[in-house]
């Protein structure tokens, strides 16, 4: 609030939000400096604070005076200058991209990719269990983008009315089980994890791993008593990266993306348990323009080519 | 060091309202009233808000599942543990830094204050590296006694100890280093060993303080979560305390969460105001 008010003539309803998308015409194209919004001033803080927040507050400002008749202030106005004033390369400032923790290598890659195409552009990632970015976006985090492991959680978004647009699938992940090197322990089917003296950790129920792997248990008929119920999927891998577990029920992408330091175990039953993975562009996006670039970007043929090398299935 | 650790929980615990009332009406200098109250507010706002936004109507029945109880046992009997572990070797770590002399005694205390400032997961995964199955110890301990420590509610009386042990290490050594050593002078001159003076002279001595940093520790190892998460995993009934019950509550059911989040503070607060006398008699 504070940063609106030196012009006198503010806009009656700054928050309109959503309602009021895209700069109306009377309203002269700003600086290029414009898309960086007062909303993203907070995300962008994390690189070269005190430059950007000076040059956006300074853009704000030029923008203010020059264009007092309408509600342009609005975060979600300034995608739309970015994406329709300029058909391409004009994008700038940092899209907040929520992901969940299993995309973390292969959007890692396409934000490097995306940064590279459009200059001035900064992908900014929060990976995590998808339920606490679901959590964090309800209540008011700051993010362009939200990725989620399951429809369940992003529903939890989309019920909240965060979401712009419907969200799209772009990747299915499959469960795989994850042993020590060499497998020691010569597991080859879901069901030598009920084996008694095995040590095996699963995800919580409450995270999409955790749902997976307990659609696939239920599938084959088993009955499995992990040591553990983890709270992602990260750290499910890691328990058997350290060698505290014998095994772990996680996705495929996650064993490829540890390399040399678990082996993967197909398991048919996984078939049952596929998780869609869908991306939407949030509402109160502050980097409306770039984030719809970044979504674009995924869905691309070259996105599905970094996310099938990562393991994942295609939508 | 005593003061901050003997006066901050008495204040949770809420001073006297009588002595606050007379300093009030008197002469306190506005630009300290009002960063008071500012501070105030903020450390209770968040606790009333919870109280406020409390499901009050569902409580009952998200307070009826077997899983709250067992969690919220768990929590207790593992807390105490961890005070107890903490009693029975930090009161002598806290001596031998207070009493005596060594070379590296500064570094030594720096030591064993880290895990104060350490991320608490990091803590966890330095326990795993340790402790751990193929841990620097953990493996000695798995091979010939075959005893293994992560997942297990032992490993969470060890995680909460790791944290909350400093607590009680510094509250008590402050309190060594403020009590008069002449009282144990006195007694050893008088042909009490070392230990006997320690035992029956200076322990009676620095019962509060004691007392203070346990209960310190106490509530520390009560609301611990990185390090056990971390370290001994969630199982319910065996390694899933409050703080973790409430942490995955959150992900799907923030009612639930809320809930189990009354249940702690009105634990803690009980706990806290249980042993307030205590808290007078230490300041």
């Amino acid at each position: 609030m504070h940063r609106r008010s030196p012009d006198g003539r503010r806009p009656p309803d700054p928050d309109k939000g959503p309602d009021a998308v895209g700069l109306p015409d009377s309203c002269p194209r700003p600086q290029r400096e414009w898309p960086v919004s007062t909303r993203s001033v907070r995300s962008i803080r994390r690189t070269r604070p005190a430059l950007r927040v000076a040059g956006a507050g300074a853009a704000l400002l030029l923008a203010l005076s020059a264009c007092s008749s309408s509600g342009s202030d609005s975060g979600s106005g300034s995608g739309e200058a970015g994406s329709s004033g300029s058909s391409s390369g004009k994008l700038s400032g940092t899209v907040t991209v929520f992901a969940a923790a299993s995309l973390k290598e292969s959007f890692t890659e396409l934000g490097k990719e995306f940064e590279e195409r459009h200059p001035g552009t900064e992908v900014a990632f929060n990976f995590g269990g998808s339920d606490s970015l679901a959590a964090s976006i309800t209540s008011g985090a700051p993010a362009d983008v939200f990725a989620a492991a399951s429809g369940r959680t992003m529903e939890i978004v989309t019920k909240a009315d965060g979401t712009a647009g419907t969200p799209a699938v772009f990747a299915r992940n499959q469960l795989e089980i994850a042993t020590a090197p060499g497998n020691p322990d010569r597991i080859s089917t879901l069901k030598d994890l009920t084996r008694s003296g095995l040590k095996v950790v699963l995800c919580d129920e409450s995270v999409p791993c955790g749902a997976a792997a307990r659609k696939a248990l239920a599938a084959a008929g088993l009955d499995l008593t992990p040591v553990s119920y983890e709270q992602d999927v990260k750290s499910a891998l890691t328990k058997v990266e350290l060698d505290e577990a014998d095994a772990a029920l996680v996705y495929k992408t996650d064993v490829r993306a540890a390399g040399d330091k678990v082996e993967g175990v197909d398991f048919p039953e996984s078939a049952e348990a596929l998780n869609d993975y869908p991306i939407a562009l949030l509402k109160d996006a502050p980097n409306a323009g770039a984030a719809k670039a970044f979504v674009d970007l995924v869905s691309s043929a070259e996105g599905q080519k970094v996310l099938t090398d990562a393991g994942f299935r295609k939508p | 060091m005593t003061k901050p650790a003997t006066t901050t929980p008495g204040g949770v615990g809420g001073g006297p309202r009588r002595t606050r009332l007379r300093r009030g009406t008197r002469a306190v200098p506005v630009p300290l009233l009002l960063p008071a109250l500012a501070g105030l507010a903020f450390l209770l706002l968040p606790l009333v808000s919870l109280l406020v936004r409390a499901p009050w109507r569902d409580l009952p029945e998200q307070l009826a599942s077997a899983e709250v109880w067992q969690a919220l046992r768990l929590s207790l009997v593992c807390a105490t543990s961890a005070t107890l572990l903490s009693l029975l070797v930090g009161v002598p770590l806290a001596w031998l830094l207070a009493r005596t002399e060594f070379p590296g005694r500064g570094l030594v205390r720096a030591l064993v204050t880290l895990p104060l400032v350490l991320p608490p997961v990091v803590g966890g995964v330095a326990l795993l590296l340790a402790f751990g199955r193929n841990g620097v110890v953990g493996q000695w301990l798995d091979s010939w006694f075959g005893i293994t420590l992560p997942f297990t509610t032992t490993g969470v009386v060890l995680a909460e100890t790791f944290v909350a042990m400093p607590f009680l290490v510094i509250s008590v050594e402050g309190t060594l280093r403020a009590a008069d050593p002449r009282y144990e002078e006195a007694a050893t001159t008088l042909g009490a060993s070392r230990f006997t003076a320690f035992r029956r002279v200076t322990l009676p001595l620095i019962a509060p303080g004691v007392a203070a940093g346990a209960v310190l520790a106490w509530a520390r190892a009560l609301g611990e979560f990185g390090a056990t998460i971390t370290f001994a995993g969630n199982f319910p009934g065996r390694t899933q305390t409050m703080p973790l019950a409430v942490y995955l509550a959150l992900q799907y059911d923030p009612a639930a969460a809320i809930a189990l989040s009354l249940v702690l503070l009105a634990v803690s607060i009980a706990v806290l105001a249980g042993l307030r006398d205590r808290w007078m008699t230490a300041s």
